[in-house]
């Protein structure tokens, strides 16, 4: 009897649940997210569908960004499309060239007739993701920009005062030297060495990645960041490898794990990478700004974001895409990209979520949790720093990965290393150019 | 020597190959034959336009002297991992071979490491030869050795070839151990008691009588590393230090499915299929003349 009461109360569920679905639109979105980032992100998705009754969100994880984006394109070829798929900002010029297979953002907004104001936006942020005349094409959603962090305990140990001056590249080089010279094993190490040191770097000293604005301007941009401002960064670093005070750990994040553990003194990481080094580190750590060059022109202008956003997949209902616009909508509001901000270390995208962390005293029992906003916001954004815009990057990043490893390793001077990173770069933009005609 | 079967008329002898070739077609001659038309276009991503190039594509690769120099990577790679993993099963082999107690259990756990796929392997590996938490770099940091296998470019070759080959040994090791067993003890018996030792038994009497199952081993084992090591090199080099671990197939990977450049990377497989190819012919004619059935 028991038995056949709990069955029963099944079934209703079942068929109730299953009503409920019918009544309400699926929205599909495909994320590249895991771990701790994966768990807010599934939180948001409950918010919404809580929020309502008229649409429900599905999230499922695809992989990493590359397989995230490449699952969509295949879904795509195959008409299987979901209605909202992350793309990391490597990916962008290539979304942004698939002209029928995308549905802009500033549409999507149109046609629901959503509330929908892309000045709410952060400048930089939104520039990234806007055509020249000002269109936003895809909702950004988690944007970081490197900083550095520094592990306050060691420069103690080595004698140095950990409150030092360390907004210059000279000032970090003879914190290195000091270091190194008390037997410190590891005194600098980085994360995505192509966006800290050669993409940010430019932006931040205002000189060139590639020509045409970055690529904002055009496909037949080229290459340009064998130029002699980062030149002279990638031979200090390829300097400072060789004697040992730059420990390179690998392409992608590799590097975290030596710092968290507290064998490195000084990382340039991602802003995003705040929440994990808060978690795990057992030393007083510290976010700094990002140091430049004294002397260059202009330096420092404003560091570039990371990070990916939300492109809309064409083919789908007007009902459907209303459902979209309505979440894009919840996920730009100020409540949520507040607590996403405070939680991942990501930028809070929107000016409102900015305003409401700070007046929340966010920044205050958290220092440096804003120096990140104060980097990329402190002086408007020129023609060499509002992003880039290059197809094929991923792979351009890999042959910069390559080149860069020569210079660590000794085979390959700076100049030479660029010079040839350019030239096998622009050889791929140029194919770019000419499936995109 | 040759035994040939004579059928009359061609209706059976047709019907009984229909199937075999019906499998072919479908799995192979297919996507080969796409493969070979896509290499003639520049696709965009989406699949919604895409332009004739006709050897443009190959043009590109072979007048990039980095695509170049991947076949010397791929060669000595393919190279490695067969020699390591059939050496390393042979020898296995021969000893199991001469086992009397537990051979069985020897023979089970020697075949376990085949059922773990590539990419897990790669990550075994990896956490064992991490430069930070990694076992056995630790162990060769105490003894003064600085394992680098994320800027050494010798290191990271040797990590992936063994990576790709101790999954494989177990597979060798297995037809090796049937080859071996298949030799007639009463052959092996007179030459001991002609007082030929175990070595020279070895040389002139086993080896020669195995060369059928090398010579099987040996191309499948080529065609493995060619084709399905790309696994183990994304998990632990993604082709690097600089280009030292990319090889041929894994660029095929990286191009079509990292880069989205599918033009490129059909042009990529149309050239490995012709290596392969190429290869596996010279091997039919010059070796097999070699191999004593």
């Amino acid at each position: 009897m028991r038995r056949f009461s709990t069955t029963s109360a099944l079934a209703a569920a079942i068929i109730m649940a299953s009503t409920s679905v019918m009544a309400a639109t699926e929205i599909q979105w495909w994320h590249a997210f895991t771990g701790r980032l994966g768990d807010l992100l599934a939180e948001q998705v409950t918010q919404f569908n809580a929020s309502q009754n008229d649409y429900v969100v599905v999230a499922t994880h695809k992989g990493n960004y590359s397989e995230t984006l490449n699952a969509g394109i295949a879904a795509f070829r195959a008409g299987e499309q979901p209605h909202l798929l992350m793309v990391f900002e490597v990916g962008t010029a290539t979304m942004m060239a698939a002209k029928g297979a995308i549905k802009p953002v500033y549409e999507v907004m149109a046609e629901a007739g959503a509330k929908f104001d892309p000045d709410a936006y952060l400048g930089p942020v939104k520039g990234y993701y806007t055509t020249t005349d000002g269109r936003m094409l895809s909702l950004p959603y988690n944007s970081s920009t490197p900083v550095l962090y520094v592990n306050r305990d060691a420069f103690s140990g080595a004698g140095l005062d950990p409150d030092m001056d360390l907004s210059t590249w000279q000032k970090v080089g003879a914190a290195l030297d000091a270091l190194k010279a008390a037997g410190h094993s590891c005194p600098l190490t980085t994360a995505w060495q192509s966006w800290v040191h050669l993409e940010n770097l430019s932006a931040y000293h205002n000189v060139p990645f590639a020509t045409k604005e970055n690529g904002f301007a055009g496909l037949n941009t080229e290459l340009a960041f064998n130029g002699p401002v980062q030149v002279r960064h990638i031979q200090a670093m390829g300097d400072w490898a060789r004697d040992g005070k730059f420990i390179y750990a690998g392409r992608r994040n590799e590097g975290g794990a030596n710092f968290r553990a507290g064998e490195c003194a000084l990382f340039t990481e991602s802003s995003a990478g705040y929440a994990g080094v808060k978690a795990e580190a057992k030393f007083a750590f510290q976010i700094r700004p990002l140091p430049y060059w004294e002397g260059v022109d202009g330096a420092p202008q404003n560091t570039i974001i990371g990070g990916a956003s939300l492109w809309t997949l064409s083919g789908h209902d007007a009902e459907e895409y209303k459902g979209v616009a309505a979440f894009l909508n919840f996920l730009s509001s100020t409540d949520v990209q507040a607590k996403w901000h405070q939680n991942t270390g990501y930028l809070p995208i929107t000016l409102a979520a900015a305003a409401q962390t700070k007046a929340q005293g966010f920044y205050q029992a958290n220092p440096g949790t804003e120096i990140a906003g104060m980097q990329m916001t402190g002086k408007p954004p020129t023609g060499n720093s509002k992003g880039l815009r290059l197809g094929s990057f991923d792979q351009i990043r890999a042959i910069i990965d390559e080149e860069l490893e020569a210079v660590w390793s000794g085979d390959k001077t700076a100049q030479v290393a660029l010079d040839s990173a350019v030239q096998r770069g622009n050889a791929l933009l140029r194919r770019f150019e000419q499936a995109n005609r | 020597m040759e035994k040939r079967v004579t059928f009359k008329g061609w209706l059976l002898p047709l019907l009984l190959v229909a199937p075999q070739l019906a499998v072919t077609a479908v799995f192979f001659f297919y996507p080969a034959g796409q493969a070979v038309w896509q290499s003639l276009f520049i696709p965009d991503p989406f699949g919604l336009r895409s332009q004739f190039v006709g050897l443009g594509n190959f043009e590109f690769l072979l007048g990039d002297s980095y695509y170049r120099a991947s076949f010397v990577t791929t060669a000595v790679f393919s190279s490695l991992v067969t020699l390591v993993s059939m050496g390393a099963a042979l020898c296995l082999a021969v000893l199991a071979d001469r086992l009397i107690k537990g051979a069985s259990t020897y023979r089970t756990l020697l075949i376990w490491p085949y059922a773990v796929a590539p990419a897990v392997a790669g990550v075994l590996w990896l956490f064992m030869f991490n430069t930070r938490v990694g076992v056995i770099s630790w162990y060769l940091g105490l003894l003064g050795y600085d394992w680098n296998h994320v800027l050494n470019e010798g290191e990271a070759m040797g990590l992936v070839v063994v990576a790709s080959a101790w999954g494989r040994v177990s597979y060798n090791f297995l037809f090796f151990l049937a080859g071996l067993q298949s030799i007639p003890r009463s052959v092996i018996e007179a030459a001991a008691i002609d007082g030929a030792r175990f070595w020279t038994r070895f040389r002139t009497i086993v080896f020669p009588l195995l060369s059928p199952t090398t010579f099987f081993l040996l191309v499948v084992n080529i065609v493995y590393a060619f084709f399905e090591t790309f696994g183990v090199i994304h998990t632990i080099t993604s082709g690097g230090p600089q280009q030292a671990t990319t090889i041929l197939v894994y660029k095929v990977f990286a191009d079509g499915f990292v880069g989205q450049d599918l033009g490129s990377s059909a042009a990529q497989s149309v050239i490995l299929l012709i290596v392969v190819g190429t290869l596996t012919i010279i091997q039919f004619k010059y070796i097999e003349r070699k191999v004593h059935y």
